[in-house]
């Protein structure tokens, strides 16, 4: 098997195993997390073979051809950057679905939850090694949607389904914003590929359109990085079980939006615009976090708020366009993966554990839970950016960025220092407050996590200590890839334990210090906070309520107008449409046709027909009793027929002869059974407009029926049926060859409705007779009952 | 001969979209049963007029030679006269069960589909 | 209806009309006639014998539900556009064979089949629905 099909199996395999999911569950319980892991263990695996060729500066690509005639492509692009992102989305993921089996023990959807997060996996791997625009697109939305399901999850709760629509409108929109910035950048640059944009870096930065797609692309971007004011959908989702919160919600999908900016990068950055920007809503995202998490007292939800921050963060490095920013952004992308997953678990282990997640009566649970704890303390050190830690080498390479920064950027710099100093006293409140202290009452007897929970926090944790102190090998095989890949140009990472001294290092233990002294005054702090905020009274979260009330009332009152559920008034916007577009287009143009002939050849008897056809009309308008109307009806339809027989078309008249009298006929047996009387009751006032109206839609249709006779008439349809029907259709009645032969199809059509409208018709006389009859079925009958109950 | 059928055509138009107009179901039946013919007129005259001789090609001929009348209109009105009248029969049948459960021809009170004050959708989650 | 007379002539003029609807749908190809029209006419047959005799003795009379030869008739036309299939040619692609029997050459075509297909799409459908009407009227 070739490459390629192996790659492509990868992408499917996610998907493969969704569908088995709920199977293997119902069969082995929480036991299925082992055979299902071994899904995101294996893509691990095959991408895990492109490391070296990847190290070495090279790039592959491969795919299918999907609409070949629109240029659009199943393709995959494989750099530093998405493989990071595959090695980080395959390797958290298995750990996360073993964790969800102990998470989920015993829950009865735990299969369907393995199911949905197992496709999200499939979905975000595909978002990442994505080549071609459309398939990107497609997956983006598929994170969406999957996240939408997981975030629902547990739906009997309407704070879930709050969360789920909320990240499912605002990420979904963005995507929608996603695909119009797309469209312009394939629009000018004429490719549909990652791969061969980079090669249009410059034209597009000239383009006109460059704004408007930076734009909308940041507006994509940004909804699904919960970037400030976009971010209040992130901390609601974590109304999600903790295993999505962890996965989707930290490590991978929020970071989606990180990942397509450092995808374009290359191409739309390093214009005045893009560092501008990012930085601008990166700060304000970190420091808007930062705050916000001090303010929470809740496990999960300072995690989210911390999330925000680093998301914040990464946005900043990856739009400041100065010396080891993207090294730092790539160093940093790595790091937060890894601690901020592992800390999320260790918040569902204590949750799982003592059925408490509020900081403030939590404690003491360092001895029953030494193990969780210690893990915790490891990735808190990666978070708060201590040796010897990968955490501590971003934060290191982040520094050394803003210290190379330029003066104007010194708000920069005074911001992230706080940012950051804040996440750390936030990290160690989440690493120390449960764990020391006294021994706090909780709901159940505490006891260390069992194997399946554990486990996955513990690697992840592991595993930042150990890249950190295997610098060398890590830069070289992962994150010197992965940053040059961002930058478009080779990169190379060479910061490790030992820091960058002089300004950097100061600023690193300002930010430590810092942290301390919020750590000591965390609850003075989020009193402050928390009485700033309640001043405010208004956040996008509230906003987004009013914005969807809003949204329902609107198209309420735009339904009441449109759809009043009247007929008349349905009817008379109708043809007054009708009037205005026929009569109109004259108007403007003056375009009439030239003042009518009413030749006085014709022959009397032509007249005559005519002169009937008009008293059946006028009969049926001013008819008083049913059967005037049925009769009249029935002289007008046939004097029709006469006119088609005088004109050549002995087809149309018989046709039009038969379908008269079983019209007449049809009416009466129906007619006779309704006592009503066919005649207007409504007062002439009422009758007037309707009259004006159906005047000028007369009028219209006249006039354009002389305009069209008026000028030469296109013989080719018909030369081709005169000249064919008998030469090729072997028939001589060229009415009956069309019909069944040059447009049979069509015919094929036709008779299928009046099939259709038979059925249809039985049926409607059906129920009658058996809701008379036989009794009715169950909804019917409900179904009358309420008719009866409205009228 | 056009300016007749124009004529014709607009009276019938008229009386169609009258008919229409009105409130009552066995009126508005009436009407659509005459804007059937009324559209049948009009591509009728739309394909021009000739009289007479039908598009049938003669025994001799392989070629439909000489004047005759259009051949394509009229297939198209004799496909269409067949199924405006399934459809006329279908709204008749219709208009027939609808005053068989309401007990009324006025199109005013005919709303159970559409209710009057009808409750806005619930505004929660 | 209590008419004699009526009642006398129905079944004659009934059997003369279908008759005479055969004879419109299969002449239809080279001279004014066809399947709508056929069926048109074969559905009046039905509807005057229908007014005389009464619904049952119609739908006795023609032993098939209504709608089953309408189906019946569907299929058929669409077989017809099926069978070109065969010899892969596109959907509808008129075939014809000309059998001889009896010393006489007998044109046959799907073209036949296809119209043959509409006159009973017709008339199953429209005497559905005006047996049907017929019937709530005499109840």
């Amino acid at each position: 098997m070739d490459t390629a099909a192996l790659t492509f199996l990868a992408l499917g395999l996610p998907f493969a195993a969704a569908a088995f999911a709920p199977v293997l569950t119902r069969l082995l319980g929480q036991y299925a997390a082992w055979l299902l892991a071994l899904a995101p263990l294996a893509i691990f695996a095959r991408f895990a073979a492109f490391v070296p060729e990847i190290a070495n500066g090279e790039i592959v690509t491969g795919g299918y051809a999907w609409v070949p005639s629109f240029n659009v492509s199943f393709s995959w692009l494989i750099d530093g950057l998405s493989l990071t992102f595959v090695l980080l989305i395959s390797g958290i993921g298995a750990l996360i679905v073993l964790y969800s089996g102990g998470y989920l023990k015993g829950h009865p959807q735990q299969g369907r939850f393995f199911s949905f997060i197992l496709m999200f996996m499939g979905s975000m791997q595909g978002l990442v090694v994505s080549d071609s625009f459309l398939m990107l697109f497609v997956f983006w939305e598929l994170t969406s949607i999957t996240s939408f399901l997981l975030i629902g999850f547990d739906h009997g709760r309407e704070a879930a389904r709050r969360a789920a629509l909320q990240a499912l409108v605002v990420t979904g929109g963005g995507g929608l914003l996603l695909l119009a910035g797309l469209l312009i950048l394939w629009n000018v640059s004429g490719v549909t590929q990652f791969s061969l944009l980079l090669s249009f870096g410059s034209e597009l930065k000239e383009s006109p359109f460059y704004l408007a797609a930076l734009l909308l692309v940041l507006g994509g971007a940004f909804t699904k990085s919960a970037q400030f004011p976009f971010h209040f959908w992130l901390p609601n989702a974590m109304e999600a079980p903790t295993p999505v919160s962890a996965y989707l919600h930290s490590a991978t999908m929020v970071k989606a939006g990180v990942y397509l900016l450092m995808r374009l990068n290359p191409v739309l950055g390093g214009t005045p615009e893009w560092q501008v920007l990012l930085p601008l809503f990166g700060v304000t995202t970190l420091v808007a976090g930062a705050v916000l998490a001090v303010r929470q007292t809740e496990l999960k939800l300072m995690l989210a708020y911390t999330t925000m921050s680093s998301l914040g963060l990464l946005v900043m490095l990856t739009g400041l366009g100065v010396p080891y920013a993207i090294e730092a952004a790539a160093l940093y992308l790595v790091a937060h993966a890894l601690f901020k997953g592992a800390l999320f678990m260790v918040a569902g282990i204590i949750d799982h554990e003592t059925g408490l997640r509020d900081i403030t009566r939590l404690g003491g649970l360092r001895s029953a839970m030494p193990l969780t704890f210690a893990v915790a303390l490891a990735a808190a050190l990666s978070m708060g950016g201590l040796p010897p830690s990968f955490g501590f080498l971003a934060k290191e390479e982040i520094y050394a960025a803003l210290a190379g920064s330029d003066r104007r950027s010194m708000v920069f710099v005074a911001l992230t220092v706080l940012g950051n100093a804040l996440m750390f006293a936030v990290a160690f409140a989440i690493a120390l407050k449960p764990f020391l202290g006294p021994k706090a009452a909780t709901l159940k007897p505490v006891h260390e996590a069992p194997l399946l929970l554990w486990l996955g926090p513990a690697i992840l944790a592991l595993k930042g200590i150990s890249i950190a102190l295997m610098s060398g090998l890590a830069h070289r095989l992962v994150t010197s890839p992965m940053a040059s890949a961002i930058a478009g140009e080779p990169r190379t990472v060479a910061i490790s334990l030992a820091p960058h001294f002089g300004v950097p290092l100061l600023l690193s233990g300002l930010t430590v210090l810092a942290g301390i002294a919020f750590y000591i005054n965390l609850a003075r702090l989020r009193a402050a906070v928390a009485a700033i905020l309640a001043d405010i009274g208004w956040g996008p979260n509230r906003g987004f309520d009013q914005f969807m009330r809003g949204l329902v009332g609107l198209a309420v009152a735009v339904t009441r107008r449109l759809q009043s559920g009247r007929f008349e008034v349905y009817m008379t916007a109708t043809f007054v449409l009708v009037a205005v577009a026929m009569l109109a287009v004259p108007l403007r143009y003056g375009e009439f046709p030239r003042a009518p002939f009413f030749s006085s050849d014709v022959p009397l008897h032509e007249l005559a027909i005519m002169a009937i056809a008009v008293a059946g009309l006028l009969a049926v308008v001013l008819a008083t009793d049913r059967l005037t109307a049925i009769v009249s009806l029935g002289i007008q339809g046939f004097a029709v027929a006469v006119i088609f027989l005088l004109y050549g078309a002995p087809d149309l008249a018989f046709t039009q002869f038969m379908i008269e009298t079983l019209s007449v006929v049809v009416l009466a047996l129906v007619m006779t059974r309704l006592r009503l009387s066919p005649s207007d009751h409504r007062p002439l006032a009422q009758k007037l407009p309707d009259f004006a109206i159906a005047l000028a839609c007369g009028l219209g249709f006249g006039l354009f029926l002389l305009k069209v006779t008026g000028v030469p008439f296109d013989t080719t349809l018909t030369d081709f049926f005169n000249l064919y029907s008998k030469s090729i259709a072997h028939g001589a009645n060229v009415v009956n060859v069309i019909i069944v032969d040059f447009r049979g199809t069509d015919t094929l059509g036709e008779i299928a409705v009046v099939m259709i409208a038979g059925l249809a018709i039985l049926a409607l006389v059906r129920l009658r007779a058996g809701s008379l009859k036989r009794g009715v079925p169950m909804e019917v009958a409900a179904d009358e009952a309420h008719v009866e109950e409205r009228v | 001969m056009e300016a007749w059928f124009s004529l014709l055509v607009s009276i019938f138009f008229t009386v169609a979209v009258y008919l229409l107009l009105s409130k009552f179901i066995i009126r508005v039946l009436l009407g659509v049963a005459i804007l059937g013919n009324a559209v049948n007129l009009l591509i009728f005259t739309g394909g021009r007029l000739t009289r007479a001789v039908p598009p049938v090609i003669a025994e001799d001929a392989d070629v439909l030679t000489g004047p005759a009348a259009n051949a394509l209109p009229q297939a198209l009105i004799l496909t269409a006269i067949v199924i405006s009248f399934s459809f006329f029969a279908f709204l008749l049948v219709l208009a027939w069960r609808a005053y068989d459960e309401l007990a009324t021809d006025n199109t005013d009170e005919m709303r159970v589909a559409e209710p009057v004050n009808e409750p806005a959708p619930p505004l929660g989650y | 209806m209590k008419s004699i007379i009526l009642r006398t002539v129905a079944p004659f003029l009934t059997g003369l009309m279908i008759l005479f609807s055969i004879f419109v749908l299969l002449r239809g190809h080279n001279a004014p006639g066809g399947g709508f029209i056929g069926g048109l006419i074969a559905v009046s047959a039905l509807a005057i014998y229908g007014i005389a005799h009464g619904v049952e003795t119609v739908r006795r009379a023609i032993f098939f539900h209504p709608m089953a030869i309408a189906g019946a008739g569907l299929f058929a036309a669409t077989v017809a556009g099926l069978i070109s299939i065969v010899v892969r040619v596109p959907f509808m692609t008129g075939l014809w064979i000309y059998p001889s029997v009896l010393g006489v050459e007998i044109p046959l075509s799907t073209v036949m089949l296809f119209d043959t297909g509409v006159y009973l799409v017709v008339i199953g459908a429209i005497s559905s629905v005006a047996l049907s009407l017929e019937e709530r009227g005499g109840a």
